[in-house]
């Protein structure tokens, strides 16, 4: 993903409160859309059926919202992202233009696949996602910063404890999100592992 | 106080913590499919990094394959797309793939056990969610991204933080007619559909060691549709007998040996949990779901509750579901119209699933208005069904008995809902388009539920057409 270089510890952009709990992977991008070799066209696909009904025509949706066309901030209830493991479902978001999620809670698999890609996903009490919700859909202009070293996030001043997995937060504030280097490093004590896992070495 | 199996394994895989404080873990079987791994393999091309270790990971395609025909070039070329790219990448890789001309394809999920590849004690992870299903040997099993696929292909480790544990214990005795699926749609149900977020979940209890591996990978399966990403029981006696004689099972002495190594990964007795469930197996009844998600079930003899005897939080998801499923609160859900009826998926797709189908079925014939369609989980499982005689007994009844894929547990295949057409599946999500239709509906039951549903045309106790002589 972009800014790879460097981390990210100050996430600032427009609101987009997406209403709900329990929004599945198959919502975010329908599976009919990963019939794909690449991630890059899926930003046109995310929240597909959600936004436009069978004829192709627009459906009532915060993403369909022209005041709206510059949210890079995804605003969501509790445990978003829930179901199917696919990548997919962040990429496409991604690719629409969302650069971070701030919730009440998110989907285990779908929290590790953000910070895969570098995408913060924060978590706020409800009181606070209720408040944030509100100020984004009474003004659609303000900018919601998501501070990780700071642990908070704000809005027209008023700011609301966050957190995330301290593993998620160190990586992004470190930009070490692509782990793939990491892991490498230690490659001598996975060549001993192979050779010492019983199931590995024929139980001898 | 003792070790529960999760922690003993997570232990013997780890490598190092990580500068972030997450564990490098290594991964002992790697599963692959065509949907979520182009992406990696792409990943991996742009790093300019091998695969490490490519006799650790086992490929096949499943999910967009037709179920009717399988000549190539495929009908749908993005499909066939797909299917090249795979195949390009496991030979330049090296990768064993069971392509659809090798008698060993299926879904991942059910070849892995099948070809003896999944055993106790072992870490498991495939790009797709329900790898949980591999948990029933007494293995970590967890599906993880396309990102997380590179790094097992580049390194055969993962960066993982460890998961809480939670001991669910199940009581007593499945009346009979109750399935794993039963038991599985009822914890979700009474657990939440986020009330696994950030917990393995260890299955024990006289009922879970009394139900067969077949039916251990049912409920392990589901775990993931109640937001914990590992499930798993205890390798046993059950466990033992179903590995000998798989082909990629130890053999002779080694089996001996393996076995000593199996037993000593299983939870000790005194072992500690972080939190501990408790359900009486006896008041489960057949489940059916009338919602958007796996939560959303009742018992067959059960009404859709009222909004207002749920949380705030299941409230607004009830309504949306009101909205979407077409049903109110309070109706019951016998006596459902249906149009489709599938069984099949790595949920119910496996010769067992086929066989409680079929004994519902036998004899009998499918309501004119119903599609019903039976999709053996894997080659081996369609080759096993026809020596039973069990397609037979499916075409006799008016189903269409197909070939091995995923099929119309997620439509990335031509076997879709059309419009609101309501199906009764035996797969494992009732989101909202999953069935490939945007406006479908899909009610999740056992197999002998949706047998029970293509015969009547209506969501029926699939109990009541079982003979005297079908005791359980």
């Amino acid at each position: 993903m972009a800014d790879k270089s460097a981390g990210r510890s100050v996430i600032k952009g427009m609101g987009l409160p997406l209403m709900g709990n329990d929004i599945d992977t198959d919502r975010i991008i329908p599976a009919r859309f990963m019939k794909c070799v690449t991630f890059d066209g899926l930003g046109a696909y995310a929240f597909f059926d959600e936004r436009y009904d069978v004829n192709g025509d627009q459906k009532d949706h915060i993403m369909n919202d022209e005041r709206y066309a510059e949210g890079s901030i995804l605003l969501v209830n509790k445990n978003f992202g829930c179901g199917s493991s696919r990548e997919h479902a962040p990429q496409a978001l991604y690719h629409w233009g969302i650069r971070g999620f701030v919730g009440e809670s998110f989907a285990e698999i779908f929290a590790g696949n953000c910070n895969s890609l570098g995408l913060p996903a924060v978590r706020v009490s409800r009181e606070a996602i209720g408040k944030l919700m509100e100020i984004c859909m009474a003004n659609p202009s303000p900018v919601l910063t998501i501070d990780l070293k700071e642990g908070y996030v704000s809005a027209e001043g008023t700011a609301f404890p966050a957190s995330l997995p301290e593993g998620y937060r160190r990586a992004l504030i470190e930009g070490t999100w692509d782990v793939t280097q990491t892991l490498l490093e230690g490659s001598g004590e996975v060549d001993r592992k192979y050779r010492e896992l019983p199931y590995l070495r024929g139980f001898t | 106080m003792g070790t529960n199996l999760f922690n003993k394994i997570w232990d013997l895989h780890r490598i190092r913590t990580l500068p972030d404080g997450m564990d490098q873990i290594f991964i002992g079987l790697h599963l692959l499919h065509e949907v979520t791994s182009p992406q990696a393999f792409r990943m991996l091309e742009q790093k300019e990094l091998a695969v490490k270790y490519p006799e650790r990971t086992f490929a096949t395609v499943d999910h967009i394959i037709p179920t009717d025909s399988r000549s190539r070039p495929l009908e749908d070329p993005l499909a066939e797309e797909m299917l090249r790219v795979l195949e390009d990448n496991t030979r330049r890789h090296g990768i064993p793939f069971f392509g659809l001309d090798s008698e060993d394809q299926g879904i991942i999920h059910i070849i892995g056990p099948e070809l003896g590849l999944t055993q106790p004690g072992m870490t498991i992870s495939c790009g797709d969610s329900h790898t949980s299903t591999h948990g029933a040997f007494g293995a970590i099993a967890f599906g993880i991204g396309t990102s997380q696929v590179r790094d097992i292909l580049a390194t055969q480790t993962l960066a993982l933080n460890r998961s809480r544990v939670r001991k669910i214990e199940v009581k007593g005795k499945l009346l009979k007619g109750v399935t794993a699926k039963d038991l599985a749609l009822k914890l979700i149900q009474q657990l939440g559909v986020k009330g696994g977020v950030g917990y393995a979940y260890e299955y024990c209890g006289e009922a879970v060691s009394n139900l067969s591996m077949e039916e251990r990978m049912t409920l392990c399966n589901m775990t993931i549709e109640g937001g914990a990403r590992v499930g798993y029981v205890n390798p046993d006696e059950t466990t033992f007998a179903y590995l000998k004689g798989k082909r990629f099972a130890p053999s002779g002495r080694a089996f001996e040996r393996a076995e000593v190594f199996w037993k000593s990964i299983a939870s000790d007795p005194d072992a500690a949990y972080d939190d501990h469930f408790v359900i009486q197996a006896g008041e489960i009844e057949p489940m059916v779901t009338w919602g958007i998600n796996p939560g959303q079930a009742i018992g067959i003899d059960q009404r859709i509750p009222f909004p207002e005897d749920l949380s705030d939080d299941e409230a607004e998801v009830a309504e949306k579901a009101f909205r979407h499923m077409g049903f109110r609160e309070g109706d019951p859900v016998r006596g459902r119209r249906i149009d489709v009826a599938f069984i099949g998926s790595c949920t119910n797709g496996r010769i067992s699933d086929l066989r409680e189908a079929a004994r519902v079925a036998r004899g009998m014939k499918k309501a004119d208005h119903v599609r019903a369609l039976v999709v053996p989980g894997s080659m081996a499982v369609d080759r096993q069904a026809k020596e039973e005689g069990l397609d037979l007994i499916f075409k006799e009844a008016g189903f269409e008995y197909r070939q091995a894929g995923c099929s119309m547990c997620l439509a990335m295949n031509p076997d879709k809902l059309e419009g609101n057409q309501i199906s009764a599946s035996s797969s494992n999500r009732n989101f909202i388009g999953r069935q490939g239709s945007p406006e479908g509906r899909t009610l999740l039951m056992s197999p002998a539920m949706v047998a029970a549903a293509a015969i009547t045309g209506y969501v029926t106790d699939s109990r009541e057409l079982w003979g005297e002589a079908d005791g359980r």
